[in-house]
């Protein structure tokens, strides 16, 4: 009982849904934005779940002393200092003006901190770039080409090296034809198999072959 | 630019041309009984219930007026107005603005706001400047809703195709059928990965992707957690799962729970092995990072959609040491977790994990059945290509959606 | 005994420490802050489509903005939307923003400014700009403004009904938006617009996008989308090609650098590989 019915009830919505997107009359056709709707406002309530859920298990590890509840202590504080902005000193209205509480947080405390850790990219693809393009063998020597190119393509200083080819040799026209060729077909044939794979699994879900996620097999 | 020069010079040479006249009593008129100006009007004004839709919708289609065509100075675009009988009166629904020179010479507006069943006409009015002239739709045309969406017709044939291979095929796996199933080394390594853990007596991590519970990657990477749990509990190592949505928190303590309880070790499952972090992308990185940095687990496992936070996380567990096992069906994100991770699964292998960690013929057949459709996709490929490089027919347009 | 030392030497570089590294990529980054270098930055044929599309539209045109960002993605994004609103301005285009990110809309009123600023002149709120806000639900969201725009987005990002404003009279759908300009980084994003905006509702799209995102997008060019800015150096051509030099441009002599850095790195990790390929040590990488 306790999973039968969520199996039946993702068997029937699933369906449902699949159907629907083939019949525009209605009911059918509102379906889906309905059910999207439905789970909007799941996940939107939801959220309450996960805070509340972050804030006991902060709060536990800063009560307990825990180790390196300190960093929990940040999180508490931070998660209050916001939340206590935005609900009553977030400026009303015009809260996106300079100046006002929650300008000041969203651009000198959030936007930085949330660049500053897409920037870590750049350092962490110099790691990973060191470690990985490595010619052991013949396929990761032709990767290894490929990544020169398109690396050195992809800037100024590949038409800089490569300016006194003919046109068709310069590293930025080799490095778009390596983009919109070879890595677009490999790109489309993995976007093909997971589609496959997408189709399959959801029929496993709406058939209640797969289980897994309600626990158990 | 140049439209606003020309326009002041027609207007100069007008007015020097009225002073003249008037002067001269050319024309033996007035200056202020000047001709009106005008606009050519459109033409062929056509309406039709739009199709392969859910009512409410009229399409108006007319060929653009020749002043539009010719790109003449001062003109504007068009009035669109609906009434119910040919003679009006009619209300302004909408206005489209003058084509570009690579418009083609039909027009379209979509009325969205019919009430079905109400016969409509409708008033396409060309507009420059002090000038309108228009045309009317010749008859009464009625909104009404599709039972069917014939410009999906290609997708519904494919959809049963899919569906009645991947049945066929569980179905020869339920009545005993062996079905081939390739390494994959990936989920071959769970086992070697959760045993090195537990001898460390290190934490194993579960980031189970950053989306909601709405993606089908996020619900393949919580059934690998149910796999990877009971393997914990038996070797009685410890597991962390961060999670980024509520939503997966739940869902995700269920399947641990369940795993704990299958494997006879119920009383070594607490809920706060599955933990939520933040909805917020980089949020959620930097604080698996921070975890991964002073915890140190031995093995962390990356399944699920992940989009520019997968290569800081597995740089991050690559720095500590720690055995990475990852699987996304997000391309863009591959090529970061082959080169960061010991073992990556590309793509559809994330799908077939299910399948292939349980064995289960129904699993199995399901997979036979996708790379059925992955041979016909294949054959369409080659064979559109050779039917469209020889120029005997389009063939892509066999595989184009059309809006529904 | 020299080679032997050399041996050594490359052996540690196969294992050199990351943070070495990381040194180098952030000296190749911030040096050019400082120092001002003239680079000739070629132009794709992605790009000119988007900027040909753009000049073919009649002056003071409708323009639907859609802002599909958060702040991580910044750097490469929000040069493009300046240098759009900047041109936006200049040809006295009308602009309806919208985000289907939270921030989105957000990131707008920063390019606003920057494109206020630039020009000495600011948009006149709800006669030739106005911002209607972030709106939940995705794809859904396009969908919605295909039947009706007004009702996707009932009220601008301040809370004022929209029928309110002259800059939205006469717009019901797609039908009454002479453009779509969308900037991403992910989901929803460019993909959706044109699933849903251009295949079902024929508008006419041009984007932006990260240079990760950039490739998955390639398929769509062409008939779909009138054009592509992928990363930086989408944004730097961007701003060539509308005559506009600004940020990506200075930023693409740091990724210059930053590229080269890395190239030299991985030289070197090959180099070491090949004449230590006997020895059985490996590494901290």
């Amino acid at each position: 009982m306790k999973r039968g019915i969520p199996l039946i009830i993702a068997g029937v919505v699933g369906t449902v849904l699949v159907i629907q997107y083939f019949i525009p009359h209605t009911p059918f056709g509102v379906l889906n934005d309905v059910f999207s709707d439905w789970f909007s406002i799941i996940q939107a309530t939801a959220i309450w779940l996960g805070a509340l859920n972050l804030i006991k298990v902060s709060g536990d590890k800063v009560y307990k002393r825990k180790r390196d509840w300190q960093f929990s202590l940040v999180v508490i504080l931070c998660f209050l200092l916001m939340v206590i902005v935005g609900f009553f000193f977030s400026g009303g209205r015009r809260f996106l003006d300079p100046g006002t509480p929650f300008s000041l947080l969203y651009d000198y405390v959030y936007s930085p901190l949330v660049a500053m850790m897409f920037a870590l990219l750049a350092f962490f693809v110099g790691s990973a770039s060191y470690r990985a393009f490595r010619a052991r063998n013949k396929e990761a020597t032709v990767l290894l080409i490929a990544a020169f190119v398109v690396m050195l393509g992809r800037v100024p200083l590949g038409d800089a090296l490569t300016g006194w080819l003919p046109d068709w040799l310069h590293l930025s026209v080799i490095s778009n034809w390596i983009m919109n060729v070879p890595n677009l077909a490999g790109q489309r044939a993995i976007m093909i198999g997971i589609a496959l794979g997408i189709v399959s699994t959801s029929l496993r879900l709406i058939l209640g072959i797969e289980r897994s996620y309600l626990g158990g097999e | 630019m140049t439209q606003k020069l020309l326009t002041g010079v027609l207007l100069v040479f007008t007015f020097a041309a009225v002073s003249i006249a008037q002067e001269a009593d050319i024309s033996g008129q007035a200056v202020d009984s000047l001709p009106p100006p005008t606009v050519a009007p459109p033409s062929e004004a056509t309406a039709k219930d739009t199709p392969n839709d859910a009512g409410s919708s009229i399409t108006i289609t007319w060929k653009r007026s020749p002043d539009d065509l010719a790109r003449v100075s001062g003109f504007i675009g068009y009035d669109i107005s609906r009434g119910t009988s040919p003679e009006g009166p009619f209300e302004k629904i909408g206005d489209v603005p003058a084509g570009t020179v690579d418009d083609p010479e039909l027009k379209a507006y979509l009325d969205n706001n019919t009430v079905d069943g109400t016969g409509y006409f409708y008033l396409v009015e060309a507009k420059a400047k002090g000038a309108v002239s228009g045309a009317v739709t010749s008859m009464a045309v009625t909104s009404s809703q599709a039972w069917f969406n014939f410009g999906l017709i290609n997708m519904f044939i494919a959809t049963v195709f899919m569906i009645s291979a991947i049945l066929y095929y569980i179905s020869s796996a339920k009545a005993g059928k062996k079905l081939y199933i390739r390494k994959i080394a990936g989920l071959e390594a769970v086992d070697e990965a959760v045993g090195r853990a537990t001898e460390m007596g290190k934490k194993i991590f579960f980031i189970p992707g950053t989306q909601d519970m709405d993606n089908v990657q996020t619900i393949a990477g919580l059934t690998i957690l149910g796999r990877v749990s009971r393997l914990t509990a038996e070797y009685e190592a410890r597991i962390d799962v961060p999670v980024s949505r509520s939503l997966v928190m739940i869902t995700a303590r269920e399947v641990v729970k369940e795993a704990y309880l299958s494997a006879g070790r119920p009383d070594a499952y607490t809920d706060d092995m599955v933990y939520y972090l933040t909805d917020d992308q980089f949020g959620y990185a930097a604080g698996i990072d921070g975890l991964i940095v002073r915890q140190k687990p031995a093995t962390i496992f990356y399944q699920g959609a992940f989009y520019a936070e997968s290569l800081i996380l597995a740089e991050t567990g690559n720095s500590i040491g720690a055995i990475q096992i990852a699987g996304t069906a997000m391309p863009a994100q591959l090529p970061f977790f082959v080169a960061a991770c010991d073992y990556t699964l590309i793509g559809e292998e994330l799908f077939a994990a299910s399948a292939y960690l349980s064995h289960e013929p129904k699993l199995l057949g399901s997979l036979k059945g996708q790379d059925l459709g992955k041979i016909v996709i294949i054959a369409a490929l080659i064979i559109g290509f050779l039917i469209q490089a020889l120029g005997i027919y389009n063939f892509a347009s066999l595989f184009r959606v059309a809006g529904g | 005994m020299a080679s032997e030392k050399t041996k050594a030497f490359l052996l540690k570089m196969i294992g050199i420490d990351r943070r070495i590294i990381f040194i180098f990529v952030f000296i190749a980054l911030s040096v050019p802050m400082f120092i001002s270098i003239d680079m000739n930055i070629p132009t794709s044929p992605e790009v000119e489509m988007l900027v040909e599309t753009m000049e073919k539209l009649p002056d003071g045109a409708k323009v639907l903005v859609s802002l599909d960002y958060d702040p991580s993605s910044e750097p490469e994004l929000q040069p493009m939307a300046e240098t759009f609103l900047i041109y936006a301005m200049r040809r006295n285009f009308k602009i309806i923003v919208i985000g289907l990110w939270p921030q989105g809309a957000i990131q707008a009123e920063r390019a606003k400014a920057v494109a206020e600023e630039h020009e000495g002149k600011e948009f006149v709120y709800g006669e030739n700009y106005i911002n209607l806000g972030f709106q939940s639900g995705n794809e859904l969201v396009i969908q919605r403004m295909g039947s009706s725009i007004p009702a996707a987005f009932p009220r601008d990002y301040f809370g004022r009904p929209v029928d309110e404003f002259p800059i939205m009279q006469g717009v019901k759908n797609f039908s009454n938006i002479d453009y779509v300009f969308n900037l991403s980084a992910g989901y929803p994003g460019t993909i959706e617009w044109v699933l849903f905006a251009v295949d079902k509702f024929g508008a006419t799209l041009g984007a932006g996008n990260t240079a990760v995102q950039a490739p998955m997008i390639y398929p769509y060019l062409g008939k779909q989308l009138k054009g592509l800015a992928g990363g930086m150096k989408g944004g730097a051509e961007l701003e060539i090609l509308t005559s506009l030099e600004g940020r990506a441009v200075k930023y693409m002599v740091g990724q210059t650098f930053a590229h080269a850095v890395i190239v030299l790195f991985i030289i070197i990790a090959n180099i070491a590989y090949f004449a230590t390929r006997d020895s059985k040590k490996g590494g901290v990488l």
